[in-house]
């Protein structure tokens, strides 16, 4: 022999073997579900759009929602009854994504939407010639040119206990939450105020009357545009991400300059 | 050895064995001396110096270019009205010049004095704590010289009525810090009884339920289900803050909801507290009185955010979690003649936190 070989410990197979296997595996799974995922998001987006009847949203009503809320909206044991809730509620809970629920559970999360804006205009058009209720606002309300200051304060005293000062959400009792309301539309915040979705209450126009509508909303947009003069916001959590960031960052490298002081040079 | 000869024996003395032991101990605990000299990297290899003298006045220069940049960040970065963006920067860059200018001069006199000054270790004598055995009677007996001279032992009555002196002459200055506390007057009657001014509030027979911050009255119509409005008594808005205004709002903040009367379990007491399903609570946590107005429209808890109470307003705003040990007080309600909703009477107990009168 011209070289001698070592005895190999583990077969003709590399060690690497199995690692590459997974690693293939995963990558093929993973690229499939992409691939389908992304192939299902372009259908929905090619659909012709047409002008969509409360008869068609009949139709889509009791092909999506009519097992929990009933046929004729009047509920079953599994979901409240929509008499009166409106085209509103229809608008602010399907098109943010929380209907159809994602399961029983404390809360109903936002999550992706399952229909076009078309469609969920058709639900709406159904429920509320079936049982009115609230409608959509005015241009003027959402327009974001209220008072902000007045707004801000009317937000602290309604809505910041729950939403947070900054509005970056807070948590309620037993898995539910306030969620943030950096991303959300103008028109989505008026719909929320007046139909009082799951468990937040209702604030009608009597409680917060339209100007203050408008001034809470204004006040909410300014938010979400508004540079924090002070750096890293941290999330706007207060004292709960700050005094972490201190403890973890700013006390663990005080102790580690504090060690290389004290410690012998090479 | 022999004890009288040891030159170094007040140095010994306080570990001194008894006459009784039979084995002589020089010293109970060995010297441990010092650790063995390690060179550093810098003595042993000139280049390693000169590296470490490069390092520290370059940190020096770093720290002068540093200072520079500040002066010249205020100047580019102005603050400008109105503009956040421009406040941002000019905090971030001037922070940064002067933090980078003053670590800088930390590292590099750390860096100095650890790797190129000298680290030869030496020894500091010191002397025993324990004083030598004369010094020690010298004191005792001064002591005790002073004691004879001035009588303060032998003389009881005088000592005793001296002291009694002092003590009583510090008394009336505790007493008179009850001045600092307010006192009640013509104007603020309840202002030096704190336990009166705890259990009462602004609400009277008749106080219309008013809207926070504006004050405008609030029909019982207008609160639809699942409302939860934010209420102040209507007359509050008159008082200045000079007066009392967060004083007294701080007490009298109430929630007002509406529930469905069938999902209300009202005690036959209380029967005529609410109007039609319109209930109205104190916002004041009976834990440690953080505004408790989480309210959850379809569970009908409210929490309190600072420590987690529930309160189950079903049930009396009964505690069903978290720390707080009273329901929160329910402010009794009906309507006007206007519909307007009004209070009945003030509420029948103190809000907010437990205090000792309060039973």
């Amino acid at each position: 022999m011209a070289r001698e070989t070592k005895p190999r410990a583990h077969g003709r197979r590399s060690p690497w073997a199995a690692a590459a296997l997974i690693g293939i595996g995963l990558l093929l799974t993973g690229g499939a579900y992409a691939g389908a995922s992304a192939a299902m998001a372009a259908t929905g987006e090619t659909q012709v759009r047409s002008a969509l009847t409360a008869e068609d949203g009949e139709k889509l009503f009791q092909a999506n929602c009519a097992t929990c809320h009933g046929l004729d909206l009047q509920g079953t044991e599994a979901g409240p009854s929509l008499y009166g809730v409106g085209e509103l509620a229809v608008e602010f809970q399907v098109s943010t994504g929380r209907m159809p629920l994602q399961a029983q559970a404390p809360q109903a999360p936002q999550k992706p939407v399952q229909f076009t804006e078309d469609q969920i205009r058709a639900i709406g058009a159904y429920v509320q010639e079936t049982a009115p209720g609230p409608s959509y606002p005015s241009e003027e309300i959402l327009d974001g040119g209220g008072d902000v200051a007045r707004g801000a304060e009317l937000f602290r005293i309604n809505c910041a206990m729950c939403h947070n000062v900054a509005g970056a959400g807070g948590a309620l009792t037993e898995g539910k939450y306030a969620p943030a309301l950096d991303q959300t539309s103008a028109l989505h915040m008026y719909a929320a105020m007046v139909t009082g979705p799951q468990n937040m209450p209702v604030f009608n126009d009597m409680t917060l009357t339209a100007e203050d509508k408008r001034d809470i909303i204004s006040a909410l947009l300014f938010q979400q545009e508004a540079v924090s003069p002070g750096g890293f916001s941290l999330g706007s959590l207060g004292p709960v991400s700050e005094g972490l960031f201190i403890w973890i960052f700013g006390i663990g490298v005080l102790i580690a300059v504090t060690v290389w002081i004290t410690a012998k040079s090479n | 050895m022999t004890l009288e000869a040891d030159p170094l024996e007040h140095e010994r003395a306080s570990w001194k064995p008894s006459p009784g032991l039979a084995v002589a101990v020089p010293d109970p605990v060995r010297d441990p001396e010092l650790p063995p000299h390690r060179a550093r990297i810098t003595d042993k290899d000139p280049a390693a110096m000169t590296r470490a003298v490069r390092t520290v006045y370059t940190l020096f220069y770093i720290s002068v270019a540093a200072s520079i940049w500040a002066i010249v960040a205020y100047f580019l970065f102005p603050i400008e009205d109105g503009s956040l963006v421009s406040i941002r920067n000019n905090n971030l860059f001037i922070g940064l010049g002067i933090g980078l200018a003053l670590l800088a001069i930390g590292l590099g006199a750390i860096h100095w004095s650890k790797a190129i000054m000298s680290d030869k270790e030496f020894v500091e004598p010191r002397h025993a704590t324990r004083g030598r055995d004369t010094t020690r009677a010298a004191a005792v007996k001064a002591f005790a010289d002073a004691n004879e001279e001035s009588g303060f032992g032998r003389r009881v009555l005088v000592r005793n009525s001296m002291i009694a002196a002092v003590v009583a002459s510090i008394a009336p200055g505790i007493v008179l810090f009850r001045g600092l506390a307010p006192f009640s007057s013509e104007a603020l009657p309840l202002a030096g009884d704190p336990v009166a001014l705890l259990s009462h509030t602004m609400w009277k027979e008749g106080t219309r339920l008013a809207h926070d911050p504006e004050g405008t009255p609030i029909r019982a119509a207008d609160v639809t289900l699942g409302s939860a409005v934010h209420v102040i008594p209507e007359d509050l808005t008159e008082l200045g803050h000079t007066e009392g205004y967060l004083e007294e709002k701080a007490k009298a903040i109430v929630l007002l909801m509406r529930l469905l009367p069938e999902d209300l379990n009202e005690t036959p007491e209380r029967a005529d507290w609410s109007y039609d399903g319109i209930v109205a609570y104190s916002k004041v946590c009976t834990h440690v009185g953080c505004p408790v107005a989480l309210y959850e429209q379809q569970t009908h808890h409210l929490l309190c955010p600072c420590h987690q109470s529930q309160f189950d307003v079903t049930n009396g705003a009964a505690v069903i979690f978290g720390p707080a040990a009273r329901p929160l007080p329910q402010l009794p309600i009906t309507v006007d003649a206007e519909g307007y909703l009004v209070a009945r009477s003030d509420f029948t107990e103190p809000v907010g936190p437990s205090f000792w009168e309060r039973h």
